[in-house]
């Protein structure tokens, strides 16, 4: 017996002996990093013009095609309504839009079944632009050609780092299903 | 990939009904969210409480940030000096003696107007600050140009109050909670702020296009007396700034006014002070006319005290 190979026992998740993923953990951790998404761009000073794209909204839609079905179908509505708390963007504004993106990629997913990562990137990447769009035409500001071409970075920005953070949310993935509980 | 099996619901009426309902939720979280942005977009300070405490939850995080960043700064300014040390020393030489002369002619205009405006009977006392604070965060994913400061309404800050930093104007307060408040930038395209040409009264409207320029609007059109590098300042119309501080320098000149550029920009901007707003009295009676039901008004002395103890703290 002590001639196995160690690694025999564990996997990816940790050691399979004795061991159980934290229901907590295992539960927050998606509503967590998404409401954190939407608090960091809040730290940075963007005083001439917008700077990232709704990072929240990437991490929704990178857990919503990283892990779907794990996310329910109304999720869009609490967590659109914590991030309109403190985008500054009009209250209600996220709460439609995500509810709206939710039940989208859901459509999508009936129809197309069997999908892959390229299809994931363009299905996120599109809905990320128009996001961007309509967020920009419900912010409370009349829109300005000149407003119009500096947040064009942005849209870039969020189709680039779709790949970005479908691997970082992966990786949180692998943190959320750890055997953290040791079954006594 | 295929989805997973559970969106699948079978014959298993549990199934059916719970997919049921994760649709009938969504659709309801749709109309919830139509109905929200619809009232916060007609009465844009409906959930400014809501806001106010998520603001106050995450403003400490951006104290940290904000401490960071200074820091930071001086380290990268700190090795750029290094390099071209020879060069800006000779450069900063010949520009401290021309602000010699410069400051000797301020002194001589600042006694003839104090002669002046002792001829004229006027005591302008110097406004103190309610506040002086940290830039905290801004909204950098939306459209909007806002930023949070680190003093609220337990500091005496009030909505409409002024955010200058020690270059020139910032801002102005939009709405507050306990120890944050939200800064309306004058970026934002819906910043407009009265302002006038430093050298001479040529008045016009400094409007935020949204993309980091201000749109100075001439309010006399005719022929453009503006020029490239003119310093624009606050007019004082209106009654929410002190006349003359900085807002910005022409940049580009268009038919009906020109292009600037901010003088301070809260990206490099450590601290801020939160001023009471100039005439808090002529605001106050505008308020009042503008609404159907005026309350009893208030008397002239209800501008509000600045809090000596605000300032101790940061000092």
């Amino acid at each position: 017996m002590e001639r196995l190979d160690p690694r025999a026992r564990s996997d990816i998740y940790g050691s399979r002996i004795n061991r159980a993923p934290s229901p907590l953990r295992a539960r927050s951790v998606p509503y967590i990093t998404i409401m954190l998404g939407s608090v960091v761009p809040v730290l940075l000073i963007a005083d001439l013009m917008p700077l990232t794209p709704s990072l929240g909204f990437l991490m929704l839609l990178a857990w919503r095609m990283v892990r779907p079905g794990l996310l329910p179908l109304w999720a869009g509505a609490p967590l659109g309504a914590f991030d309109d708390l403190v985008s500054g963007q009009p209250f209600g504004s996220a709460i439609l839009l995500w509810s709206l993106a939710m039940i989208a990629i859901e459509i999508i997913e009936t129809r197309f079944p069997w999908r892959g990562f390229w299809q994931d990137w363009f299905t996120a990447s599109t809905i990320a632009v128009i996001y961007w769009l309509v967020s920009l035409l419900v912010s409370g500001a009349s829109l300005t050609p000149e407003m119009l071409l500096v947040a064009l970075p942005q849209a870039l920005l969020s189709v680039l780092l779709y790949p970005i953070i479908a691997r970082l949310v992966a990786g949180l993935d692998r943190f959320r299903l750890a055997r953290a509980r040791k079954l006594d | 990939m295929a989805p997973p099996s559970s969106r699948r619901s079978g014959f298993s009426k549990k199934a059916q009904y719970s997919l049921f309902t994760g649709y009938l939720l969504a659709c309801a979280g749709v109309l919830l969210g139509f109905g929200l942005l619809a009232l916060s977009l007609w009465q844009p300070g409906a959930f400014s409480p809501l806001r106010g405490a998520a603001t106050d939850v995450v403003a400490p995080a951006g104290e940290l940030g904000a401490v960071t960043r200074a820091g930071s700064q001086g380290f990268f300014a700190g090795i750029a000096g290094y390099f071209n040390a020879g060069m800006q020393n000779d450069e900063l030489r010949r520009e401290v003696e021309i602000a010699r002369i410069r400051l000797a002619e301020a002194d001589a205009v600042k006694a003839e107007n104090q002669r002046l405006k002792g001829l004229l009977g006027l005591s302008e006392a110097e406004s103190k600050p309610i506040a002086v604070a940290r830039l905290v965060g801004s909204t950098a994913t939306s459209g909007r140009r806002h930023a949070y400061i680190s003093a609220g309404a337990n500091d005496g800050v009030q909505p409409g109050m002024p955010v200058v930093s020690e270059r020139g104007v910032i801002g102005r307060v939009l709405e507050t909670g306990r120890n944050s408040a939200r800064v309306l930038l004058l970026t934002d395209s819906e910043s407009v702020l009265p302002v006038r040409r430093a050298a001479d009264n040529v008045i016009a409207f400094a409007e935020g296009r949204g993309d980091g320029l201000l749109r100075i609007r001439l309010v006399n059109l005719g022929v453009n007396p503006l020029k490239v590098g003119d310093l624009m300042v606050t007019s004082g119309a209106g009654g929410y700034y002190r006349s003359g501080v900085a807002v910005a320098v022409i940049a580009k000149i268009i038919p009906d006014g020109g292009i600037a550029q901010l003088i301070a920009e809260p990206g490099a901007t450590n601290y801020v002070a939160v001023e009471p707003i100039a005439q808090a009295a002529a605001v106050e009676a505008l308020d009042a006319a503008e609404q159907p039901s005026p309350k009893p008004s208030a008397s002239p002395s209800s501008k509000p005290a600045p809090s000596p103890a605000a300032l101790e703290t940061v000092d």
